[in-house]
């Protein structure tokens, strides 16, 4: 029973509460915060539960629900889980929980808890809801049902240009969905029989149902969905934007989860049904996510905001992200989804920082902060170094072994890369993307002398600002502590996806 | 062959007689009412369309297919379901007219008549089978329409939109009457199936390809498709609100009803020739429909530009026919008659809420809804998922409503199919654009006022009822379509 209904119940939980905080009256706005605290908790808690039920010895999906839903198409409910899905899944339900707790400390203007935290909790059914749909329409319908909360909290939340940030997030991720959804349909009149179940897809795309020409169109209309929500380059110029406008919450959750949705994306659907399209666009995807790891790195050291420069850092982490799935090697797809939990965790952390010290300094500006954060907020600035450390990449936490497994995936590409001539490729791409990881280490580096070293202006000495409060420690504490034991131990996530990364990718023959 | 044409079924026509005693006694009764009372007609006309409804659906409760007057006039699942549509259509537009025309003092007698003959003509739409039955039917819905625009006669705006209403109208009539008159001329016969007999082979004739351009070029009036648009936004902007509500969502439903008629039975197998026309027009349409939308400054003038980029959405699936091909064919009818379904549900609903506003704002100006998010959170939630649905954002009904336009446009699968298919994925995000500005006005700015909106229990019986719907379709569109079984009657064709 419980296998039947848990991912179910676990998906629409929050919707249910987003449902209850409407009806919360205006005049006690307040109550809002402790009901999406008790949502997202008891979200984590299935979220866990259905972690724990998992069994780590089989592969496929499992807790499987497959029931008609619009017959006139042939779509159906079809959900489940597996190791690819788990650590995105449990990790959106933990970013949202620890985004209830922060709400507590620090709402941006105009404050309104009742309607931002709706928001939030329909957004996180959207993210979730992603992850575990195995029907196209079905991820589909998940997929832009992230779009409205989110275009709401930047627009309403957000910064000075939050209404320019959210229509241009709005109408570039709708621009590429779109395309998606008419690729989606394509692959559907084509497939024999008819479906939109993504496993029978995958099959089809393996027996070889597909013509190879069709691969490719259908693929560059999957990937420009796709490619836009990660985002790569060129189409990332909506990142720095949504995310320098973005409310705290908002940007830790767009960089901790929405963005994987479109790596998830590649992983789960463009590759496995798409194999020969896959093949025929990896060494684009590469070259494409080497230039966005060597350009997010320049233009992170060109920013003077500090919301902005992380931003940036995005689009250079999600580039070894892609740089891992195009070797279409299992060992680069595993790394490509540590890439993505340790992304999550550790961006999400800095935006929470950034967040905590726009909120004391009231600017984000790196020349008016001035430096000094040691002095004004001694264990903030050890915190944002820990952070920004483990961002770098520096071994032993969890920056590093996403990345250090990308480039050594693309040393040794897919044996049809091979054969098609792409090693060389691949391998002068390993190493501009391991000078991209200097650069990295660069602009971090300096934005820490520029930020926490040096003697704190007078003035923000005298302003009195106070240091990490209880609910920020709350707040952080676990995904500090992820941070470190990830890079400590990388197989708490390989132990889970190893065993279906490499039953979906024999395909590749890597 | 020929069935007799004095048979009558008095049990099919009844909806119709129905609606037209009810209009009658509209009419009569109002005079002796007195000012104080004349606001009872609305009620009696709904009671008149919901007796026509209980005969609609004592007829699809019966389910066999009925004709009267020979093959003229038919009533099947297809009709059925356009007639059920059209009075559900009528029904909110009674609602939002209530107070409306309350307000604005105007003949409510008159009024309500020729809202009811509108819909009688809408009525006999689907039902006809023959190009007289269309012609008459067409007429019936356009010529009180004519008349509706000019009621708000104290406004110079009102007489234009009427006037270029009625010209361009009368215009794309004689036109169609001469395309009609030229295909009887090579067909020998009005009726829809015998025509289809007569047109095959003659793809050559220069002159029936003219006529049925002229045939095209007159429902493109009727459905506001680029270049015969010009009067839509004047007409829709000077227009009472409930008459703009009504000519953007049931009159051009008849036009598409008719339409779809005279192209999937009647010209279906010189598809060949006027689907890459209409394909193209379809393209304009909607491009330079949203374009002009992205400019206007007044909400109605906004509306008028986006219902005429809907109206380009709802021609591709016409495109995509090519003769004999059931299964295509088929697809391309059930998305044009879903996109109706969808269509006016959000759009009927968006100016539900436009005139809940218009009557502190009557200015209507796209900046009247700053703040409404503040000052009328429900309204303003209303007209968001409104919006969004008619950006097609899930899960909401416009979503699926472009689901099947898309799914219609991949399963044709030529190049041509995937182009239009691309012009309306570009389409949709221009249009997110100006959904989302007014979205944003509403959430974002500062209230000028700080006054809450009050609708009425009409008003907000209707926007709520549609709100409901839009989202109960989205999440679960298998009830919506499963409507999409009546269309399979025509599109198999004669």
């Amino acid at each position: 029973m419980w296998q039947d209904v848990a991912i179910t119940i676990t998906v629409f939980l929050p919707l249910l509460g987003a449902g209850i905080i409407t009806l919360v009256p205006k005049s006690r706005e307040e109550a809002a915060k402790p009901i999406a605290l008790v949502v997202s908790i008891v979200g984590f808690a299935l979220a866990l539960g259905i972690l724990a039920g998992y069994d780590w010895d089989a592969r496929g999906l499992q807790y499987t629900v497959d029931v008609p839903w619009i017959n006139a198409i042939g779509a159906r409910y079809h959900v489940g889980i597996d190791g690819i899905s788990m650590p995105l899944f449990t990790l959106s339900y933990l970013l949202t929980f620890l985004c209830s707790v922060y709400a507590f400390h620090h709402i941006e203007e105009p404050g309104k808890p009742k309607a931002f935290l709706a928001l939030m909790l329909l957004l996180q059914t959207g993210m979730a809801g992603t992850f575990i749909a195995f029907d196209l329409i079905l991820f589909f319908v998940f997929w832009e049902l992230v779009l409205v909360p989110m275009y709401f909290m930047i627009g309403v939340w957000g910064g000075p240009r939050r209404e320019y940030a959210a229509v241009k997030f709005f109408l570039y991720t709708l621009f590429g969905s779109v395309f998606m959804l008419v690729a989606f349909l394509a692959l559907y009149f084509t497939s024999e029989p008819n479906t939109f179940d993504m496993l029978a897809l995958a099959q089809q795309g393996e027996a070889g149902v597909f013509t190879a020409t069709f691969q490719r169109l259908a693929f560059l209309g999957i990937f420009l969905g796709f490619a836009i929500k990660v985002p790569m380059w060129p189409f990332h110029t909506w990142l720095p934007d949504a995310h320098t406008e973005a409310p705290t919450i908002g940007s830790v959750l767009l960089a901790g989860i929405l963005l994987k949705m479109g790596t998830y994306g590649f992983v789960r659907i463009a590759l496995p049904i798409l194999p020969e399209g896959a093949m025929a666009f990896a060494p684009v995807i590469a070259v494409l996510a080497v230039i966005a790891i060597i350009y997010g790195a320049l233009c992170c050291l060109a920013q003077t905001d500090l919301k902005r420069l992380i931003a940036f850092s995005s689009v250079g982490h999600m580039g070894f992200v892609m740089l891992g799935i195009a070797t279409l090697t299992p060992v680069g797809i595993n790394a490509a989804i540590f890439g993505m939990v340790a992304h999550g965790v550790i961006t999400g952390m800095l935006f929470f920082v950034v967040g905590s010290v726009k909120d004391r300094y009231h600017t984000r500006a790196i020349a008016d902060i001035g430096g000094g954060l040691f002095q004004t907020m001694p264990r903030m600035g050890a915190i944002f170094t820990f952070v920004a450390i483990a961002s770098l990449g520096l071994p032993g936490l969890a920056g590093f072994p996403g990345e250090f497994a990308a480039l050594l995936a693309a040393f040794q590409p897919a044996a049809g890369l091979v054969e098609a001539g792409h090693l060389t490729l691949y391998r002068v791409l390993m190493v501009l993307g391991a000078v991209g990881t200097v650069l990295t280490a660069g602009y971090f580096l300096w934005m820490m002398q520029r930020v926490n070293m040096g003697v704190a202006p007078q003035r923000w000495k005298d302003a009195g600002l106070a240091d990490v409060s209880v609910i920020e420690w709350g707040t952080w504490l676990p995904l500090l502590l992820m941070t470190f034991f990830l890079g400590v131990l990388p197989g708490l996530v390989w132990g889970i996806t190893t065993a279906d990364v490499d039953a979906l990718y024999s395909v590749f023959g890597g | 062959m020929d069935p007799d044409v004095t048979a009558f079924d008095w049990f099919a026509l009844a909806p119709e007689l129905t609606l037209l005693a009810t209009a009658l006694i509209v009419l009569v009764v109002e005079p002796f009412l007195g000012p104080a009372r004349t606001k009872w007609v609305n009620p009696v006309a709904v009671v008149g369309v919901l007796a026509t409804l209980v005969w609609v659906v004592l007829l699809a409760v019966d389910g066999t297919d009925r004709s009267s007057f020979g093959e003229m006039f038919v009533v099947d699942a297809y009709a059925l379901l356009f007639k059920v549509f059209f009075l559900g259509t009528a029904l909110f537009v009674l609602l939002l007219s209530y107070r409306y025309f309350q307000e604005i003092r105007t003949y409510q007698g008159e009024y309500y008549f020729l809202v009811l003959s509108a819909f009688l003509g809408m009525l006999l739409m689907p039902s006809a089978r023959d190009l007289v039955m269309v012609f008459i039917a067409l007429e019936l819905v356009s010529v009180p329409g004519f008349v509706m625009a000019g009621l708000r006669k104290f406004d110079l705006r009102s007489n234009e939109g009427a006037m270029k209403f009625f010209l361009i109208g009368v215009l794309s009539v004689a036109v169609l009457l001469f395309g009609l008159s030229i295909v009887y001329g090579y067909t020998g016969t009005t009726n829809l199936a015998g025509i289809a007999e007569g047109l095959a082979g003659l793809e050559d004739e220069p002159l029936v390809l003219a006529s049925m351009l002229f045939v095209i070029v007159g429902f493109g009036f009727k459905i506001s498709a680029v270049p015969f648009h010009f009067w839509a936004p004047d007409t829709y902007e000077g227009s009472p609100i409930p008459v703009t509500a009504f000519l953007s969502v049931a009159s051009k439903a008849a036009g598409f009803a008719g339409l779809l008629q005279v192209c999937f039975v009647a010209f279906e197998p010189l598809a060949d020739v006027w689907a890459p026309v209409l394909g193209v027009i379809a393209v304009l349409t909607m491009t330079l429909g949203n374009l002009t939308a992205l400019q206007q400054r007044n909400i109605v003038r906004l509306f008028a530009f986006s219902s005429v980029a809907h109206a380009g959405y709802m021609i591709v699936p016409f495109g995509l026919v090519r003769p004999g091909e059931a299964d295509v064919n088929s697809q391309a009818f059930t998305a044009v008659l879903l996109y109706l379904l969808a269509y006016s549900v959000m759009n009927i609903g968006a100016f539900a809420v436009v005139t809940a506003v218009a009557r502190r704002h009557p200015g209507r100006q796209t900046s009247d809804y700053a703040g409404l998010g503040q000052r009328s959170p429900g309204l303003a939630t209303a007209l968001t998922m409104f919006l969004l649905s008619l950006g097609g954002v899930p899960p909401l009904v416009g979503l699926w409503a472009k689901f099947f336009v898309f799914t219609a446009a991949v399963n044709a699968g030529t190049a041509f199919t995937y182009f239009l298919a691309a012009a309306v994925v570009v389409n949709s995000v221009i249009a997110m654009f100006y959904y989302l500005s007014i979205a944003r006005t509403m959430w974002m700015d500062a209230p000028a006022v700080p006054d809450p909106i009050r609708p009425g229990l009409a008003l907000n019986f209707t926007i709520a009822a549609l709100a409901v719907v839009a989202l109960a379709v989205g999440i679960y569109p298998e009830a919506f379509a499963g409507f999409a079984d009546a269309s399979t009657l025509i599109a198999a064709g004669p």
